[in-house]
């Protein structure tokens, strides 16, 4: 269970995250929707161990991550698909996948590696392709299942919907409800607001650095404001 | 003529392989930083005078090489731990500007600890040449080619087959995501410098036999295997060794069949022309970013 209070960060002297708190359980989704610059991104990387905290506490299982670096973060079970996917282009489908699992056991990397390919049979086509060949679609899978060679407990997605076809957003997400049947707690901030409060569980919202909305997806739904501001339509 | 240009293609893979280790060291660290590490020939240097003068203290010669080595690996961690990382948000010409900086210390420190003169190694199979097709050829030429093939071989396999490897790779690509997938980004790159200023020792130590070393050895070897990366293709270990043999054979034909006095020019005239013609270097590629 991945649990965030109080929690601040700046980027030099201005502060983009005042007070955020949230907490997403095992099996569950939580979406974190708002306008671009609302700070979903800034928030996912201060988890992550990426982007420094001013204040606040971040826990995983009870255990606090505050002082922990993010490569050892991700040891602890906490994973994250970067905005923008970020695969390694110049290195092999099956190098990234392997590097997916730096901090895993061999035995465990290639039962992982097993699953990948079978989830998803084009990576394992092209296994000895460069990444960087690969479709935008291709890459997020690819970017996803590298973030859960690490097997991790709670995993972090940016904007996984970014730049997809309709029908490649369908497959991302349904890969998404999968890992939540899976047992995994997943943070998903997403542009796609309708999509993603139609999956999540929990969902907030986010502006300039607050969470000012909170409730279930469907709450969210049904919420005027909500309905007027990022689903499109009143 | 012929036993001439044999003479000349012997001196001319002999220097390049000299030219392709450190090249390979520049590789290295340009693959997990995008820094230029032109202290490199200065690690050779290091490498080789620390050899020198152990031996001559009576420690016997492959005891006094193994410690030239690990000298110069001492050498690339403090480079690195001690300053690059505290400058890790500076440009990455700023970077470059701090490793010249520490090429000039290391010249520095190496006059006061040794000394100013020329220095040499024994040979290790002795100064007999060789004669191949009336060319003359010094043993050590081969212990050279042969300590440069194991060396290169190593550093193939260990990026492309180990998991290590491909974490410094891995680094070089997106440093970000290295991070996000657990890489600790800091203990890999150490390691990065460790290995290449390592190599860069054993090549100064294979060298001296042949070449000398004194202090400021280091200067012209930075120079050259800097060149020979760029005429390779930076980032290619494949380029950096090419690169090495080309320009060891160009500044060996250069200067023999036109004038020695203008040996080192050839090499760099080398590369202006085919850096005009092939900006990516001889085996070097453009990465496409898809989007």
């Amino acid at each position: 269970m991945l649990e965030v209070k109080d929690l601040a960060s700046r980027y030099g002297r201005i502060e983009v995250l005042h007070d955020v708190s949230l907490k997403v359980e095992p099996g569950k989704i939580l979406a974190l929707i708002g306008a671009n610059g609302a700070g979903k991104t800034t928030l996912l990387k201060a988890i992550s161990g990426v982007q420094p905290i001013s204040t606040g506490t971040i826990t995983l299982d009870g255990k606090p991550l505050n002082k922990v670096q993010a490569s050892e973060r991700v040891k602890r079970g906490l994973a994250q698909v970067p905005e923008g996917r970020q695969v390694f282009g110049g290195m092999s489908i099956e190098d990234n996948l392997l590097l997916g699992g730096w901090t895993s056991s061999a035995t465990n990397v290639q039962a992982d590696l097993q699953f990948a390919y079978e989830t998803f049979p084009v990576l394992f086509e092209k296994k000895d392709l460069l990444a960087g060949s690969l479709s935008g679609g291709q890459q997020q899978m690819l970017a996803i299942c590298r973030a859960l060679m690490s097997r991790p407990s709670v995993i972090l997605m940016d904007e996984p919907s970014m730049g997809l076809s309709p029908l490649l957003i369908d497959q991302v997400f349904a890969a998404i409800e999968l890992l939540k049947k899976k047992g995994l707690a997943i943070v998903l901030v997403e542009q796609n607001a309708s999509v993603a409060l139609s999956i999540a569980d929990d969902a907030s919202v986010m502006e300039t650095g607050r969470i000012v909305l909170r409730g279930t997806g469907k709450e969210l739904q049904q919420d005027q404001r909500v309905k007027e501001l990022y689903l499109g339509h009143a | 003529m012929l036993s001439d240009l044999v003479q000349y293609a012997a001196s001319g893979v002999t220097v390049g392989a000299i030219y392709a280790l450190i090249a390979l060291g520049f590789t290295l660290i340009y693959n997990s930083t995008h820094v230029a590490n032109f202290a490199q020939g200065d690690f050779a240097m290091l490498g080789a005078m620390t050899t020198v003068f152990v031996a001559a203290a009576g420690v016997p010669v492959v005891a006094a090489g193994i410690l030239g080595i690990l000298a110069a690996a001492c050498a690339g961690l403090l480079l690195y731990r001690a300053a690059i990382s505290f400058a890790k948000n500076s440009s990455v010409l700023g970077l470059i500007v701090l490793t010249i900086g520490a090429a000039i210390f290391l010249k520095g420190v190496a006059q006061i600890v040794f000394d100013k003169r020329f220095h040499s190694l024994p040979a290790w199979f002795g100064t007999e040449p060789i004669k191949v097709l009336d060319a003359t050829i010094q043993p050590q030429s081969f212990v050279v080619l042969a300590g440069a093939a194991v060396i290169v071989f190593a550093l193939v396999v260990f990026t492309k087959k180990t998991l290590i490897g491909k974490g410094i790779l891995a680094i070089s690509q997106n440093q970000l995501a290295a991070t996000l997938v657990g890489i600790n980004v800091t203990t890999i790159v150490t390691l990065a410098f460790v290995i290449s200023a390592a190599i860069g020792g054993t090549a100064g130590i294979l060298a001296t036999p042949i070449t000398l070393t004194s202090y400021d050895a280091g200067t012209l070897l930075s120079l050259k295997g800097f060149a020979a990366a760029m005429l390779g293709g930076m980032g290619s270990p494949m380029g950096a060794v090419i690169g090495g043999l080309v320009l060891g054979l160009v500044e060996a034909f250069g200067g023999g069949l036109i004038s020695s006095a203008y040996k080192d020019a050839f090499a760099f005239l080398a590369i202006l022309v085919v850096l005009a013609l092939r900006p990516q270097g001889l085996v070097g590629s453009f990465v496409r970013e898809r989007v």
